[in-house]
């Protein structure tokens, strides 16, 4: 098939801090330049198990470079990455999908022409067997609210409805750590909470870590444990949302004076 | 309990050749391509030995029409340089089997021309998937290489380009390449001009199925979905450079095959089918019959290639100027090509009659098309 290579190189992550048992995934002087910009500016960064984090920052903080370079799409220009204890570094994308890490777009980049049913035999393939297609299909179609739909062109979906798709066809893969770039943009108040608690429950139900970008703030009050926040490429300041929201250096940067 | 049986039998075989990334289906699809398939088969039982010979290159032209659907219409390659497979096996071909003058050598060269043009397009495809060559830039690398070819053959006519006995001939091509045989040693059949066009016919048939077969199963889903995103598809874990990569090699194989049975039909090769009409001739079968249909472009083969022949033969000069028209005439009207567009047809007026009834049959349409 050559879809998938089980016999990547790995090294075990060299942790010095000795804490690193619980931790999914873990950065070290993370670094990427564009010509003269530096997108992401020396990043260490850690995840829990089943951690649901969120990532803020202004326009230009390098958050989605963030994400981008979690997920192989782009290179490092330096630094390290560890998941799962293992040095993740320079391996290609499919590779970090096979163990487990999945990335859901901010423009749901669902597969229009498909059917929904289609659309989840992608992911699903991956990872079972032909005869359990269907089962499965039903379970995550049941799960996302999709059933109806099910050979519905996934073009004609509701904005929400290929929002919840993409999420269904992310956790089809059975990630450990999903990365979403900004999952509720556009959405309505209603589609909005129905994100949330879908977000909550992943990572209570199904124990996979989150990474989320987002902008909407009242967003991330309702689903963060630990917010981080991105500025000029760097980890500007990392907490709890109640002492993010309240630190006045993140309300200059960020926030603006409306909050 | 027999009946049961060849029930289950018949789910299996439609599951491994049906299913949404293909057209037509239905039974009716599969009737209409049998009618035409016998229509075929008795072309040359109808029409004499002079329709077999014609017939043979027409299909060998569909198989390479085949080649290009499959790569562009289902992995979004737009390859300008299915030619240049054609070609490299038509002429591997010529030079094994006019060295080796043995029922063996016909054997061989076979052997020998998809060897060779299969590791040609694995070379190619291999430096421009690998070294992310993408998109428009494959097109132009891969008509350059058929030029680049063109040029390279055009200039062989001198009595130094030989290879043994084969001599390569520049512009007035190579002369003399054997019928296509099977064997071993002295030992063998060759095929006249009935067995050619049956082998030919044979080999569109059962590359179509296979083509089926392969689009249906759990590689022809990362295929298709490499086509519709490749980003989003190596997030799932795909590794689509080297879905490209296979995919255009079983192209560039088939389109090696398809050169072998022309060439040996026509006991003779030039570098004209390097050169730039031959190299755009498949684009336009894939773009009137519609690249995402593989029978339509093997209609749209047979069908444009047959009025060429019946344009030429009237004492027409018009015969490119035509099919030109008719390439921007559908590609306006038709974006995606004539299948597709019936397909569409098919599919709505049948969901409007019966909503309950699955969908999905061109099957008319391409009878008619590929019985022409």
């Amino acid at each position: 098939m050559g879809v998938s290579d089980p016999t990547v190189k790995t090294t075990p992550a060299v942790d010095e801090t000795g804490e690193g048992s619980s931790r999914v995934l873990q950065t070290r002087g993370l670094t990427k330049h564009f010509g003269g910009l530096t997108a992401t500016d020396e990043v260490d960064f850690a995840l829990e198990e089943g951690e649901l984090r969120c990532l803020i920052g202004p326009n230009g903080a390098g958050k989605s470079t963030f994400l981008n370079l979690l997920t192989g799409q782009l290179e490092a220009s330096s630094g390290s990455i560890y998941y799962d204890g293992r040095e993740i570094t320079g391996t290609s994308p499919h590779e970090r999908v096979d163990r487990g890490i999945t990335m859901k777009f901010q423009v749901p980049s669902i597969y229009d022409e498909f059917t929904v049913a289609q659309n989840l035999r992608i992911p699903l393939q991956q990872v079972v067997d032909g005869d359990e297609y269907g089962s499965r299909t039903r379970e995550i179609l049941e799960r996302f609210d999709l059933l109806s739909e099910r050979e519905t062109t996934a073009s004609d979906l509701s904005h929400g409805q290929q929002q919840r798709l993409e999420i269904g066809m992310a956790m089809a893969m059975e990630p450990n750590l999903m990365l979403l770039d900004e999952p509720v943009a556009g959405l309505s108040v209603e589609e909005t909470a129905d994100i949330a608690e879908l977000l909550e429950e992943i990572v209570a139900d199904d124990g996979v870590a989150l990474i989320v970008i987002e902008h909407d703030i009242d967003f991330v009050e309702s689903i963060a444990d630990r917010v981080t926040v991105l500025d000029q490429g760097s980890i500007f300041r990392e907490g709890s949302i109640e002492e993010i929201r309240a630190d006045p250096e993140v309300k200059r940067i960020y926030l603006g004076d409306d909050h | 309990m027999s009946h049961g049986t060849s029930d289950e039998l018949q789910a299996r075989v439609t599951g491994l050749l049906g299913g949404p990334n293909v057209m037509g289906n239905s039974p009716a699809f599969w009737a209409g391509l049998a009618v035409a398939v016998a229509l075929l088969a008795a072309l040359p039982v109808l029409f004499g030995y002079y329709a077999a010979e014609i017939g043979s290159v027409f299909l060998a032209y569909a198989l390479l029409a085949m080649s290009l659907a499959f790569i562009w219409g289902y992995c979004g390659i737009l390859s300008f340089g299915q030619v240049a497979f054609f070609g490299i096996g038509g002429y591997a071909f010529g030079i094994v089997a006019i060295n080796v003058s043995t029922m063996g050598g016909l054997t061989l060269g076979l052997v020998t021309a998809l060897v060779v043009s299969t590791l040609f397009a694995a070379m190619l495809g291999y430096f421009m998937f690998y070294g992310g060559v993408r998109d428009v830039y494959v097109t132009i690398l891969t008509l350059v290489v058929a030029l680049v070819l063109h040029t390279f053959m055009g200039q062989t006519a001198g009595g130094e380009w030989a290879v043994g006995d084969a001599r390569l001939g520049g512009f007035n091509g190579m002369n003399g390449v054997p019928d296509l045989g099977i064997g071993v040693g002295l030992i063998g059949y060759e095929f006249g001009i009935a067995a050619h066009y049956y082998v030919t016919l044979g080999a569109v048939v059962a590359t179509y199925l296979g083509l089926r077969v392969l689009l249906n199963s759990r590689f022809g889903y990362a295929i298709v979905a490499t086509r519709e995103d490749e980003t989003r598809t190596e997030m799932f874990g795909y590794d689509t450079t080297f879905i490209k990569f296979a995919v255009f090699t079983i192209g560039g194989a088939i389109a090696g095959l398809s050169g072998v049975l022309f060439t040996t039909q026509n006991n003779y090769i030039d570098p004209s089918v390097f050169g730039i009409t031959a190299a755009a001739l498949p684009v336009v079968w894939a773009s009137v019959g519609g690249r995402t249909s593989l029978l339509g472009t093997v209609g749209a083969a047979l069908a444009i290639q047959f009025l060429d022949y019946r344009l030429a033969i009237s004492g027409s000069e018009w015969a490119l100027v035509v099919i030109g028209s008719l390439l921007v005439f559908v590609v306006l009207v038709i974006p995606e090509g004539i299948a597709p567009g019936l397909h569409d047809l098919v599919v709505s007026r049948r969901s409007r009659s019966t909503s309950a009834e699955s969908p999905g049959s061109d099957g008319g349409a391409n009878a008619e098309e590929v019985s022409d």
